[in-house]
């Protein structure tokens, strides 16, 4: 017979045509699929979309596999006695020998021609026994517990445990209602000591507070002595915690979850542009929870720009458009307000108007205030500079959330460059009107009171009463974050969604509607803008960087635009401990 | 699910032109006339009926006592012996109720409180009665024993608002409820 391909590739067993890819074969539940080598059996049921309940096990953490919830049964070929050939079924995968004993799958690796059972007396067997185990001392809370409706004990007793209790004796007591930290309570009684929460403070936040006192069904988690949980980046724990053990302060007794609904959206309070849901019920946000996205915030996200969105529904919100007559601020109506702002910046010449835009904008609305600067004809476009502190971890120094998509939209390195320029204008007079976009000058910019007092016109868009707004001729209320569509481009380069999570506040505008509809007024030309997809559509054909990309295609995780440089260190962290081999994923 | 496929009955020619039926119903009719004439109906002497011993004069007479233990009224709060509010504010009442008569506002009870280890009680918990259809399925769900359907069923009001039982109200509707399950007593 002549020695066709087909012919060699027939005689090749699974374990080489795997092995030639790196991967390995394994069966699960009875198919065969194939691995990369050392992926932990956990994952290769997940990724074969095989459920394996766990409790301890998490992906961005190391696996001490101490719940036992995740217990499957393994088995591998026998060992072929000197001399004998191992036995093979018809497709040459090896004949499967079972272990008698289960295995945890969040600890152990797979290897060739392994076999994973997730179902069967064994492991029904054992899966029960251990929520019996975890059940004995939990109390019967849930109709209190803020956990209730995404909690993993309550989900997985409901799918593998008895429905009924057996015990008899009186239930371990321990600490309820624990102040460890400025953000987060602990119930220690619900607390199911799966470690999560000590060992994300100790391998992501790199602060090891948390920790075991105690043994057997004493064991107690707890602060240390001398410290509280009060990193900034504590509120993790509450979204890692399986159980209700930890909880939100902020979110705690506020509303249940099953009354929300996730919107996904990204965060704007730095340059990560951290990903995000935001929980609705109704139009009022409830909490703000970390997206997985492994190109920018792994699975986590730092306190203090989580719980920075009770201004959206504050009584400080700007709800209609303000002209000043005389000394106080009356509402006005939208059209009245355009037509004012119109006809006041066309009154005086080009070089004397200037537009301080910000780095909160989305690039549709910068690409709207460069279009409206090129309608007037001045070049006196700046935005306004905001650095703090970075940490070690996701805050950036640069708390303005889309730099690099001001620097792509505005097609210039420093967006920022020309704010003191502007600034000494206003003091000399020679600009005579400033259009102020989502920034307050006062208390970021360096400008005063009495340099305001020195302008023929200032109008500023803005969503909250803030100093500068106190001495605008008109104030246009505009859109929160969580309210306006758009996209944002990260320190790293990548192009991000921002997504309506909830609606317009009273009679407040989206910002590039208020950027159409004064350029509109400006020239009283009709324009072809309706939709925010009309802009995107714009910057896409004009901006090379966002060649050929519309709003939809860039997708919930982003899509990486440009190059900067930029390392998020927490992903650095991660990729480390990753191929160390410390966690999976 | 298991399917179970039904066989319509087979009808006969008389039942199919149910004529036979309008005949009983005739003769039902007319037994029930004879014996009101002769004030024989049901229920003449229990119900103090007038007339004829067939109309209840109501409002003036009412048929509460007749009310049988399973009547489904307005639902109301109830407080247990120790006038503990049994509310724990879970909101699954909220969720379940079928036309979304129910809004709780849940608040955490104060470090100070006796019954401070309960953690959550409603701040405010209305059932607007315009909305709600007396299904009972709020005190169905109730993980608490908090909230029963009482024999109250005589509302009325002036506008919507007057027709929203607030907290306050449905306690004095509910009252003390004894002989419950306690589970937040000294020992769960
Ligand atoms: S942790 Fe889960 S099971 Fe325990 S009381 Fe809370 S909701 Fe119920
Ligand atoms: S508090 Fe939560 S995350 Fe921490 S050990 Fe207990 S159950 Fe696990
Ligand atoms: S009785 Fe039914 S409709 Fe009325 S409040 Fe309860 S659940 Fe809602
Ligand atoms: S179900 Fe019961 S405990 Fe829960 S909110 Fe309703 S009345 Fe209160
Ligand atoms: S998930 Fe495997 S032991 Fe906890």
């Amino acid at each position: 017979m002549s020695d066709t391909p087909s012919a060699t590739a027939e005689l090749k067993l699974p374990k080489d045509l795997a092995a030639e890819k790196g991967l390995v074969n394994v069966q699960i539940d009875g198919v065969w699929h194939q691995f990369p080598k050392g992926t932990r059996m956990i994952e290769a049921c997940r990724q074969a979309q095989v459920t394996v309940p766990h409790y301890c096990y998490h992906p961005k953490l190391s696996s001490p596999g101490n719940c036992r919830m995740c217990l499957v049964q393994m088995g591998m070929p026998p060992r072929p006695a000197p001399g004998q050939e191992p036995q093979r079924d018809e497709n040459g995968y090896e004949i499967i020998g079972w272990m008698p004993r289960p295995v945890i799958a969040c600890a152990n690796t797979i290897g060739e021609n392994m076999g994973i059972r997730t179902t069967g007396d064994l492991v029904t067997k054992c899966r029960e026994g251990v929520m019996e185990f975890l059940l004995i001392n939990h109390p019967l809370d849930c109709p209190i517990c803020d956990q209730a409706g995404e909690c993993r004990l309550q989900e997985q007793s409901v799918q593998f445990g008895r429905g009924v209790s057996r015990f008899i004796d009186m239930k371990v007591k321990k600490p309820k209602n624990v102040d460890i930290g400025p953000r987060i309570r602990l119930d220690d009684e619900r607390c199911i000591m799966c470690s999560r929460c000590i060992r994300f403070m100790d391998e992501v936040a790199g602060d090891p507070v948390l920790g075991f006192t105690q043994r057997g069904t004493h064991t107690t988690l707890t602060v240390h002595p001398d410290r509280l949980l009060d990193s900034n980046y504590s509120l993790n724990t509450a979204d890692i915690c399986p159980v209700g053990a930890l909880t939100s302060n902020d979110f705690r007794f506020q509303m249940r979850v099953w009354f929300l609904k996730e919107t996904p959206t990204i965060d704007v309070n730095c340059g990560t542009g951290t990903n995000i849901n935001v929980w609705t019920r109704g139009n009022k946000i409830h909490r703000i929870t970390p997206r997985l996205n492994d190109e920018v915030n792994s699975a986590w996200m730092p306190d203090s720009h989580r719980l920075n969105f009770h201004y959206i529904d504050s009584a400080s919100r700007l709800t209609e458009p303000l002209a000043k007559t005389a000394a106080n601020h009356s509402a006005t109506t939208w059209s009245a307000a355009l037509a004012e702002a119109a006809s006041r910046i066309k009154a005086v010449p080009a070089a004397q108007v200037a537009i301080i835009a910000s780095g909160r904008m989305t690039n549709e609305e910068l690409f709207l205030a460069r279009t409206l600067a090129a309608e007037i004809g001045t070049t006196q476009l700046s935005l306004v500079p905001r650095t703090a502190e970075a940490d070690a971890l996701l805050v950036a120094a640069d708390r303005n959330p889309n730099t690099t998509g001001a620097k792509l939209v505005l097609e210039t390195e420093d967006p920022y460059a020309k704010l003191d320029s502007i600034r000494e204008g206003v003091r000399n007079g020679s600009i005579k009107t400033l259009i102020v976009l989502g920034e307050d000058l006062i208390t970021d910019a360096g400008f005063t009171a009495d340099d305001l007092q020195k302008l023929d016109f200032l109008v500023q868009s803005s969503v909250l009463a803030n100093p500068t707004a106190d001495q605008a001729h008109l104030v246009l209320p505009s859109a929160a974050f969580a309210e306006k569509r758009g996209s944002m481009v990260n320190l790293s380069g990548r192009l991000q969604r921002l997504n309506r999570v909830v609606e317009l506040t009273g009679q407040a505008h989206d910002d590039w509607e208020i950027l159409r509809d004064l350029i509109l007024a400006l020239t009283g030309e009709k324009n072809e803008v309706h939709h925010i997809e009309d802009i995107f559509k714009a910057i896409a054909e004009s901006i090379p960087a966002f060649n050929g990309l519309t709003l939809s295609k860039i997708g919930h995780q982003g899509t990486q635009i440009a190059e900067t440089g930029y390392q998020i260190p927490l992903l650095a962290n991660e990729r480390a401990r990753k191929a160390a081999g410390l966690i999976n994923g | 699910m298991a399917v179970v496929k039904l066989q319509r009955p087979k009808l006969n020619f008389g039942e199919k032109i149910y004529f036979g039926a309008l005949i009983k119903g005739f003769f039902l009719t007319m037994t029930h006339a004879v014996k009101s004439l002769l004030g024989k109906s049901a229920g003449a002497e229990s119900l103090a009926s007038s007339g004829l011993g067939v109309t209840m004069q109501f409002p003036e007479q009412r048929w509460d006592d007749h009310l049988p233990e399973y009547y489904r009224g307005a639902p109301a709060l109830v407080t247990d012996e120790q006038g503990r509010e049994r509310c724990v504010s879970c909101q699954l009442c909220e969720f379940i109720c079928p036309p979304k008569a129910i809004k709780i506002t849940p608040m955490e009870i104060p470090s100070d409180d006796p019954w401070a280890k309960v953690e959550k009680r409603p701040l405010e918990f209305d059932i607007d009665m315009t909305r709600c259809i007396y299904c009972g399925m709020c005190e169905e769900v109730c993980p608490e024993q908090a909230i029963y359907l009482r024999k109250d069923y005589l509302f009325a009001g002036f506008s919507r608002a007057e027709m929203v039982h607030d907290k306050k109200r449905l306690y004095e509707i509910g009252g003390v409820r004894v002989g419950l399950v306690n589970k937040w007593n000294e020992l769960k």
